[in-house]
């Protein structure tokens, strides 16, 4: 037996032993989700004991070195870890932007204090982050940004507002940028920590189409940041924003969006119907869903590929931006068809029966993956730039 | 196994894709074309694949070949689609070499070591129609003396008018048993047909053509699983081709992008064709990483690589149409130009996309597969 069959024994022993029988029921709702946090309330017992036993193994953030609170896994053996939860079903133990995309930026320009500190935070699920980053004048020109961070020795007073903050009202600290220097553009912006309860630090949710406020707007009112807590160095923020973007659109591309092997045809069939021949009853239809099908299908293997490369140093530095456009533009096709699929029944917007609607908003949610982390029209900027070198882009 | 070459078979593509593009590059099938060459391809070109083992890559070392994978043969055809090369590597090297390999006994025996060693074309008589039907086969093969007499039409048989040996599938008894047919058989004519690509595809008449019982690749009735093997691994490697010709296709277009100078400005600065570009991009990534998995289950003996070798078909199908699509609307009025290679690649490619099923053959099967 090879090493990693070893491992993969291992692995399928321990969630044997320790991943609770509720934990590998599907997600139905956000309250399923586990995302940590000094504001945590679990569901159930079966979801704290599930966080605890992978804190301990390290499995939160398995790839990560164990003395930042990972398993120290390397790429093949965290893929076998990934392969045999999803084989038992297995829920994350814990959703968290640390995990996802602070957790990278921290590993990559980090001190080494801040690495044990912030990270074995993040990895035992005990501190809840937010991102700021866009603001209402800054959108896709995220660069503009104005917050401002005025030097007073030992510390930055902060005033300005971020937007589309999300869960910031959940949220217990924030990765913030923050305009250091007004005369530079790119090298006058600085990473910054802070505790959202800060005094001067005030959220708002706002209601999106879909009903639901996942996003905030976040007020800084003389918001005082001791100057020990940024990230890399001050006024080089945008180099730790750009990195941690592109391992928001690896999340993004590699998270919900349409990398499943659900067929979706075959989830349809019963509202829909079949004919004689076991053919969906609106062939039209039936073409589209089975071309988005193959989308799916060839989306998963281009997924695989894109992490087996990503984390080998094989990927193009920039791919992550093809994998964010085409994964969120398939998942937004995935919800027209949910919707046609659903009929008159996927309009209901507050029934008992549909969830409370739960599909016409998931619908509605979706139309964001396309604008959130950047554009669509930012992603195909990227790549005609930087992976196909076009001119003057 | 991580989606993405070893060093072996990343060795395998520096030594192959020079080769191609110096021996075989598209001007090589310009040649072809302009020569009106009744063979179809070079047989020249075709010893010099012989004496780098291409033939028999996939023929088992027991049978005096490679023992390689679909993996490492798709390399070789994304060069052959990426050059426009003419060549009997995908029927021959491809997808005769599985039949014979899943079927194993006399006609294994017979013809692999001679695919291996360069001695035999081999051709794939399956279609019978307009449209890849290989669930609608009518070609009979009735029990007749000590063999079989075939009778019935096959069309879209490449290569078929000078290949050694046709596998052609036909209805028995008892369900489908495919047959080993030597050119010189009595009553097999193959009528050779220039396609749009330059390619020479034959309608091939079977009138009465009698063959021993020992011409039965696999066994009778039981043709099922040899076809699918034949199938899966044609329809694979010409998935891979189609990466070779939209890659190619795309690679000349952002080229041109970077040269050609309209309003004082170069056409690849609007950010109307850069879109257009980066989505292509895209889509051939994806393209690719499909074709690969499938090459990887098949290789793997997968359960799910019929399903993924679909998809693949399908997807490259997809991709690489709108690469050649985009190609010559990028290049605009030189695009439709006899002189450049561009519409070449249109051509190459409408004729991979029809090959063993089309886009929409594929999506149906996807649909069906998924049990809808």
């Amino acid at each position: 037996m090879s090493e990693l069959d070893a491992f993969r024994a291992e692995v399928r022993e321990w969630l044997e032993a320790n991943c609770p029988p509720e934990m590998r029921e599907p997600v139905r709702d956000e309250s399923d989700v586990c995302w940590g946090g000094r504001k945590c309330v679990f569901k159930n017992d079966a979801q704290k004991q599930w966080l605890e036993a992978c804190v301990a193994k390290g499995y939160t953030v398995p790839d990560w070195p164990k003395p930042y609170g990972g398993a120290g896994l390397s790429p093949e053996e965290t893929k076998i870890l990934k392969q045999e939860m999803k084989r038992i079903n297995a829920r994350s133990p814990l959703d968290s932007f640390g995990i996802w995309m602070l957790g990278p930026a921290l590993l990559k320009f980090g001190t080494e204090e801040q690495k044990v500190h912030y990270l074995g935070q993040i990895a035992r699920g005990e501190i809840r982050w937010c991102q700021g980053y866009s603001e209402p004048g800054s959108g896709s020109d995220l660069v503009s940004l104005q917050t401002f961070g005025e030097d007073k020795g030992d510390h930055w007073v902060v005033n300005g507002s971020k937007i589309w903050t999300s869960y910031a009202d959940k949220a217990d600290w924030i990765f913030c940028l923050v305009r250091t220097d007004k005369a530079n553009k790119y090298q006058g912006i600085t990473f910054m920590l802070f505790d959202m309860e800060s005094p001067g630090v005030t959220t708002k949710p706002i209601k999106l189409i879909s009903g639901n406020s996942p996003f905030c707007e976040t007020f800084f009112d003389d918001v005082a940041v001791p100057k020990t807590q940024f990230v890399g160095e001050i006024n080089r923020g945008w180099d730790v924003a750009k990195y941690l973007l592109g391992h928001e659109r690896e999340m993004i591309s590699g998270g919900g969006a349409g990398g499943d092997m659900v067929s979706i045809g075959a989830v349809f069939a019963k509202s829909i119907g079949k004919n004689d021949h076991g053919e969906l009853d609106d062939p039209i239809l039936r073409a589209e869903m089975a071309a988005f099908d193959v989308d799916v299908f060839a989306y998963r293997a281009m997924g695989e590929r894109f992490m087996d490369m990503w984390k080998t140093g094989r990927a193009h530095p920039a791919s992550s931006n093809m994998m964010k456009y085409v994964g969120t533009e398939l998942n937004k096709r995935r919800y027209e068809l949910v919707m046609a699929g659903g009929g008159s029944e996927a309009l209901e917007w507050d029934s008992p029966e549909t969830s409370g609607g739960a599909r016409p908003r998931a619908w509605l949610r979706t139309k964001a993956n396309s604008i959130e982390g950047g554009t669509s029209e930012v992603m195909l900027n990227v790549i005609a730039k930087r992976i196909l070198d076009l001119p003057g882009a | 196994m991580p989606l993405y070459h070893n060093d072996d078979q990343a060795m395998l593509k520096d030594s192959v894709a020079p080769f191609v593009a110096e021996q075989a590059p598209v001007a090589h099938l310009r040649q072809l074309r302009d020569t009106n060459d009744a063979t179809g391809f070079s047989r020249e070109l075709w010893a010099q694949f012989v004496e780098m083992g291409l033939p028999g890559m996939l023929v088992p070392e027991a049978h005096g070949g490679l023992g390689m994978g679909h993996m490492e043969a798709g390399i070789v055809l994304e060069e052959i689609g990426r050059n426009l090369t003419p060549s009997p590597f995908l029927s021959t090297g491809v997808g005769a070499v599985a039949a014979l390999a899943k079927a194993g006994g006399t006609q294994a025996e017979r013809w692999l070591p001679a695919i291996a060693a360069g001695e035999a074309i081999v051709a794939l008589a399956i279609d019978e129609g307009a449209k890849h039907r290989p669930d609608r086969i009518a070609t009979t093969a009735a029990r007749a003396g000590n063999g079989f007499r075939l009778d019935g039409k096959k069309s879209f048989v490449l290569h078929g008018h000078v290949a050694d040996m046709s596998i052609v599938a036909a209805k028995t008894d008892g369900g489908i048993t495919l047959f080993a047919v030597p050119r010189q058989a009595k009553g097999v004519t193959a009528d050779p047909r220039r396609l749009v690509d330059s390619s020479l595809a034959s309608h091939v008449t079977l009138d009465g053509v009698e063959v021993d019982a020992d011409a039965v690749i696999g066994e009778v009735d039981a043709g099922e699983d040899v076809l699918n093997a034949l199938l899966a691994a044609t329809r694979t490697g010409a998935a891979a081709e189609m990466v070779g010709v939209g890659q190619g296709a795309m690679d000349m277009t952002v080229n041109y992008l970077k040269e050609r100078k309209q309003f004082g400005k170069l056409i690849g600065e609007f950010q109307a064709l850069q879109h257009r570009a980066a989505h292509l991009y895209g889509e051939m990534e994806v393209a690719r990483a499909t074709v690969m998995k499938a090459q990887q289950l098949l290789d793997e003996g997968s359960d799910g690589a019929k399903l993924m070798v679909s998809v693949a078909k399908a997807k490259a199908g997809r991709a690489a149409g709108l690469a050649v699509r985009e190609g010559v609307q990028m290049h605009g009025g030189i695009g439709m130009t006899d002189e450049y290679d561009i519409g070449l690649y249109m051509k190459r490619d409408r004729a991979l996309a029809e090959y063993m099923g089309d886009v929409h053959y594929h999506i149906d099967q996807v649909a069906r597969m998924n049990g809808y």
